[in-house]
Order: structure tokens, then sequence, then C-alpha cells
């Protein structure tokens, strides 16, 4: 494939920036790509299981491939999760929040090997409120990301692991 | 066949809480087994619960999520004996249902 058409170049750079997916340069026809860059954007809007968004390595990359926006911190997110987590493999975390018309809550963990653990999807007249349990690989930041209103916002918090429970 | 699912859900007449265990082996894919070999993931993808027809709450679930996953939430409405409907897909395709009666 050749660079020498400009304007089809900058398309297919766009797509792939998109798309976020390194795999994808070597494919041949960037047309292919361009519906399947699209279907990720809008990936959050409906029920499909996100794939590409538990392929992720990076919270950053997770949450970007999730909701297709950045997270700003928030004090109305509240994370219960222990400072010191002796088993790694079951760690209980859970999140409760004041702000209104939340739609989605996602529970990522920073140094695991994929970052994204879970994501719920919260309907109106669902309590903005989860609890579950994950593993972690080794000491990392616990990010809960709460969608609320179109926009999100995260509580941060540092676990400190002493077995790992990803094989770490 | 016994049910994967154990469900509890309980109305407090406002709100209806919901405490779910499921038997399953989430593995991630990243764990080696005693010969060193990569165990495959095996982890359930996506559970639902249903309450009068629409979804209450759905997860989306990755290989991080704990074995023998729990997950705890709350919804507004749910009437006692009502019954909520609970199911689970995971990454080979395999499914379990069950419906629990609210208490």
């Amino acid at each position: 494939m050749t660079n020498t058409d400009n304007g089809f170049s900058a398309t297919r750079r766009l797509i792939l920036q998109g798309a976020g997916a390194v795999a994808l340069v070597g494919l041949g026809s960037s047309f292919g790509n361009l519906p399947f860059g699209l279907t990720r954007a809008f990936a959050a809007a409906n029920d499909k299981y996100p794939e590409e968004a538990f392929k992720q390595k990076s919270e950053a990359d997770a949450i970007k491939s999730l909701y297709g926006k950045t997270a700003e911190a928030s004090d109305k997110v509240k994370m219960d999760a222990p400072e010191i987590a002796e088993n790694g493999a079951v760690v209980p975390v859970s999140v409760t929040t004041t702000l209104a018309d939340v739609t989605s809550i996602s529970f990522l963990v920073a140094e695991n090997p994929v970052a994204l653990v879970a994501s719920y999807k919260i309907p109106a007249g669902t309590m903005p409120n989860v609890a579950n349990r994950i593993k972690m690989a080794k000491t990392s930041n616990v990010i809960v990301v709460v969608e609320a209103g179109g926009k999100l916002y995260s509580a941060t918090k540092e676990v400190k692991v002493t077995v790992g429970g990803c094989g770490g | 066949m016994a049910s994967t699912i154990r469900v509890r859900a309980t109305s407090s007449g406002e709100t209806t809480e919901v405490q779910a265990l499921i038997q399953h082996p989430m593995d991630s894919g990243f764990i080696k087994d005693s010969k060193g070999e990569l165990i495959p993931p095996h982890f359930i993808q996506q559970l639902t619960f249903e309450y009068n027809g629409k979804p209450v709450f759905t997860a989306d679930w990755g290989g991080g999520v704990s074995k023998d996953p729990y997950v705890k939430f709350a919804f507004k409405g749910g009437k006692k004996g009502d019954e909520l409907k609970v199911s689970w897909v995971d990454n080979k395709g395999a499914t379990d249902t069950t419906t629990a009666k609210i208490q």
C-alpha cells in the first residue's frame, strides 16, 4: 500500500487512532475497517459485550474504549476496598455514589494484565451501588468509573496485595 | 442438575436488594497450571438480572472477576413473591438461567 494519496492516508490514520489497534496496520483495505472503528466508538451505547475494552492493557485505554471519553476524579464516588488484601484472588470492592442519573459503573485494576475487570449497566430505577469481588495480580490502584448524566467520574484507591491473584 | 446460580432477593417494600453467587472457574488465561502451561481463559462475560421482563442490572465481566463470582446490587420496586430471572453466558458460549422469588 502506498501513501501517495494524502486524503486516503489521513483517513486511514484517523481510523487507526480511533481503533487504537496496532494489529490493523498490516491489513489491506482500510475501507473494510471503517465500520468496525465506528461501531467500537459507540459500543458503550448498546448491550453488546465490550470485547475490545476487555483487551486493553492500561486503564486509560480501557476507559476510552468503553466510553470514548476520559473520567474526572470526584469525591461523590465512594469506593470501599481493603487497604491490604492478603489474597489477591479475592478482593472485595464496592462502590456507592450520590451522583444522579447513573447509567453505568466500571471497575478497573491498573496493574492487572487486563485493566478492565467488570462493567455494570445501571438502568433507571436501579441504585448506583454495586459490590463485587475482583482479582488483583499485585499491589495496584483500583479505579471505579461512574457514568452519570453522560459524564464520567472516578475514584481511585491503592490496594496492597501480599499474594497475587493473576499468576503474578 | 443443580443450578450454578444462587440468588437471594429481599424486598424492603421500596427497594429490592439482590445478592448472587455463581459457581464458575473464572479462569483469566494468565494463570499457569502445575505443569507450567497456561490455563485457557474461561470466564463469564455477561450476567443479566430481569424483573417483569426488563433488565434491572447487567454485568459485563472479564477474567479479572474472582472465581465463583459474587455481586450485590439493589433496585427500586420488586414485590415479594415476584420472580427475578438471572442468566449468564461465558466466553465458551455456555449459559445458565435461574429464577428466584423475591422474599
